[in-house]
């Protein structure tokens, strides 16, 4: 910001960065949240925890396996729960 | 002598202390490094760690840090006169706030942007990081009571506000809804909805059935209510109950549900506020009528009780709660702490500058200063309404009626105690629920346990004080102990950064001069105030403060032996040692 000219246009960009900062923030980890909680129905059958859509669910695999190693170590475990994704 | 040379002092003090004193430090002491990888890269992921801006941040580092807390203590300090609260707030911004909070964000970069609670466990020991969430605790508890004060009295002194300050509520939720649900920009709804509220100011104050006025509701102010109360007292009870119970709903919520939107609008308010008291300045050239020094300022001795009234906007250790909570999670290069921790202190002094201006150019004559603020019991009560009436003469330089200038700055503090106090009261909770979970008290890690605890304690301590109104309009007599708590936060984390300069064979003495001094006049003050105003054998004694005191007193001198220790043992802990 500080190499570009100073404009009006970015005071007002600059100062609404400021103040929608933290919101950002809160937002993205409300989404976040949102997330791990479908993560878990999709892959609770594996965990052991019934799912009458599971076999649906793995349709959704290829979109949501890059997210897996984040996701299980955001929920506390270090090496990945299931034997049959090995990420880690 | 006019109020622009005030300004003009602080500002050039400011400008040396960030161009020359900063540089020093940044380059002979925390020796920062453009090439350090910072956690916010090392840890990316979108939500805590993000690079960001270094000009982004510097603006949010400042609205998260800057309230009302550095408004409210210069306007209680300017009792001793104009000369040693100025004094205190440019040195102490210069070469003790400016170094804590530039060293906390570096200190926590260096450590994978770990809070100082946790570096105070690695750096000292366990045991050290429970007695820091202690003091932290009763941080937050004197801030809730001491806000929740703050918003009644303003209330009661100036009810045209309480219109302006619920309409916020609503448009905060709506604003709140509609950016996470719609994605919407935040930026011209956050502006419609100050415009509202300060249309609201301005009507709530020529049309007085719009006056939310409790005190003429009950009466007036001789008049006596139910349980005895005068109608003061009754006002006090129950807008401090209506405080507890917004809180606890605010404080339960999802952020963005209502705080985050509320910040938002606030943000505005800061600069709004900042804006109207400069040109403020500059237009009404005011004349300075305190006096340099207050001859007849003789009950209470400004050394030390001084270093404590004028706690925010000197040195505050809730500015390295947010350092080392989210700053140094979101700083992009190392270099730029600098440029975020040290010139967000400076945002803060210059606030404090303000409110001391603003002060000491309201009264016509030094008379009627002296009048004003005939002893530190008066200050402590008036000075904030002084503020307010000082800010509003300033504004009404810009062409704004004084009457409306005075609901609108109300408007402001009100905000500002009410931010502090809501992120206050979450921060509380969360803190029951870790000690909690630490000594397995099981109910405490629940939400709305720990929430009650935390509303239910402060409600208690806001009211219990008993002031010349009566119930519940003592709770400034609780100012000196805030001041206090956060002082020793303060030096408690710049006790930290000189543990880890030491072990890093660097020169600590930036760090532990403003340490040991901050420390000193904090446990001075905490002594003298404790044993010879507020303790059972004193005249005049008063239980609960004596009671605070003495624990606060306890756990600093618990966490500088215990310190002290870990000094003597030089034990290397897991400290990152690169430079």
């Amino acid at each position: 910001m500080n190499e570009k000219k100073f404009s009006l246009k970015r005071l007002i960009e600059w100062y609404d960065e400021v103040l929608s900062l933290p919101h950002k923030t809160e937002v993205a980890r409300e989404l976040r949240d949102e997330d791990d909680l479908f993560l878990l129905l999709v892959y609770s059958d594996m965990l052991g925890i019934p799912n009458p859509a599971f076999y649906y669910t793995l349709e959704l695999y290829p979109f949501i396996i890059e997210k897996f190693h984040d996701w299980h170590l955001r929920m506390g475990m270090e090496k990945s729960p299931l034997d049959g994704i090995r990420c880690c | 002598m006019s109020g622009i040379w005030l300004a003009l002092v602080g500002g050039i003090v400011f400008f040396l202390g960030y161009k020359y004193y900063s540089k020093f430090i940044a380059e002979k002491i925390y020796r920062l490094d453009p090439n350090y990888k910072t956690p916010a890269h090392q840890y990316r992921d979108g939500v805590d760690f993000v690079p960001t801006n270094k000009f982004v941040l510097w603006g949010h580092h400042f609205t998260s840090v800057a309230g009302a807390a550095p408004i409210v203590g210069p306007a209680i300090a300017v009792y001793w006169g104009w000369l040693p609260a100025l004094v205190w707030v440019l040195l102490g911004t210069v070469f003790a706030a400016g170094v804590h909070d530039f060293g906390t964000l570096v200190l926590s970069v260096r450590n994978k942007g770990q809070s100082v609670g946790t570096l105070a466990s690695k750096l000292i020991g366990q045991r050290a990081k429970i007695l820091f969430l202690f003091i932290i605790l009763l941080l937050v508890l004197m801030v809730n009571a001491v806000f929740a004060w703050v918003i009644a009295n303003l209330f009661i002194s100036f009810p045209a506000s309480v219109l302006s300050v619920f309409i916020q509520i609503p448009l905060a939720v709506w604003i709140g809804y509609n950016v996470y649900k719609k994605k919407g920009n935040m930026l011209l709804p956050s502006i419609i909805a100050l415009a509202v509220m300060y249309l609201a100011a301005i009507i709530a104050t020529y049309v007085p059935a719009l006056q939310i006025d409790l005190v003429s509701y009950f009466g007036g102010e001789g008049a006596t209510t139910l349980f005895g109360l005068n109608a003061t007292s009754m006002a006090f009870l129950v807008w401090i109950i209506v405080l507890m119970v917004y809180v606890y709903i605010a404080s339960t919520l999802p952020v963005w549900k209502l705080l985050q939107p509320r910040d938002y609008i606030n943000s505005h308010q800061l600069v709004v506020g900042l804006g109207l008291l400069y040109l403020g300045l500059l237009f009404t050239n005011p004349e300075v009528t305190a006096p340099v020094t207050n001859p007849s300022a003789n009950d209470v001795s400004w050394f030390p009780l001084l270093f404590i009234t004028v706690a925010c906007g000197a040195i505050s250790g809730f500015h390295g709660l947010v350092s080392s909570g989210t700053s140094s999670k979101q700083l992009d290069k190392e270099t730029d702490a600098r440029f975020v921790g040290y010139l967000g202190s400076i945002g803060e002094g210059a606030l404090a500058l303000i409110a001391i201006i603003a002060v000491v150019t309201f009264f016509p004559t030094a008379g009627e200063f002296t009048a004003t603020y005939s002893s530190f019991t008066a200050s402590s009560g008036s000075g904030l309404n002084v503020f307010i009436q000082g800010a509003s003469q300033l504004a009404a330089g810009l062409g704004i009626p004084a009457t409306v200038a005075a609901t609108i700055v109300s408007v402001i503090v009100v905000s500002f105690a009410a931010t502090t106090l809501d992120s206050s009261v979450r921060l509380m909770r969360y803190i029951i629920s870790e000690l909690g979970a630490e000594y397995k008290v099981t109910p405490l890690t629940k939400m709305h346990v720990a929430t009650t605890v935390a509303v239910v304690s402060s409600a208690a301590l806001t009211l219990i004080p008993q002031g010349p109104k009566g119930f519940g309009s003592g709770g400034y007599l609780l100012w000196p102990l805030f001041g206090t708590s956060n002082q020793l936060l303060a030096g408690i984390s710049l006790l930290l950064i000189s543990i880890w300069l030491k072990r890093l064979g660097r020169n600590y003495l930036p760090t532990i001069i403003p340490m040991i001094f901050v420390m000193f006049m904090t446990l001075y003050a905490m002594i003298d105030q404790v044993f010879t105003q507020w303790a059972p054998w004193v005249e005049g004694s008063d239980w609960m403060l004596f009671t605070f005191g003495a624990i606060i007193l306890i756990f600093t001198f618990w966490i500088l032996l215990t310190a002290f220790s870990a000094i003597m043992s030089n034990k290397d802990g897991k400290i990152e040692k690169s430079a």
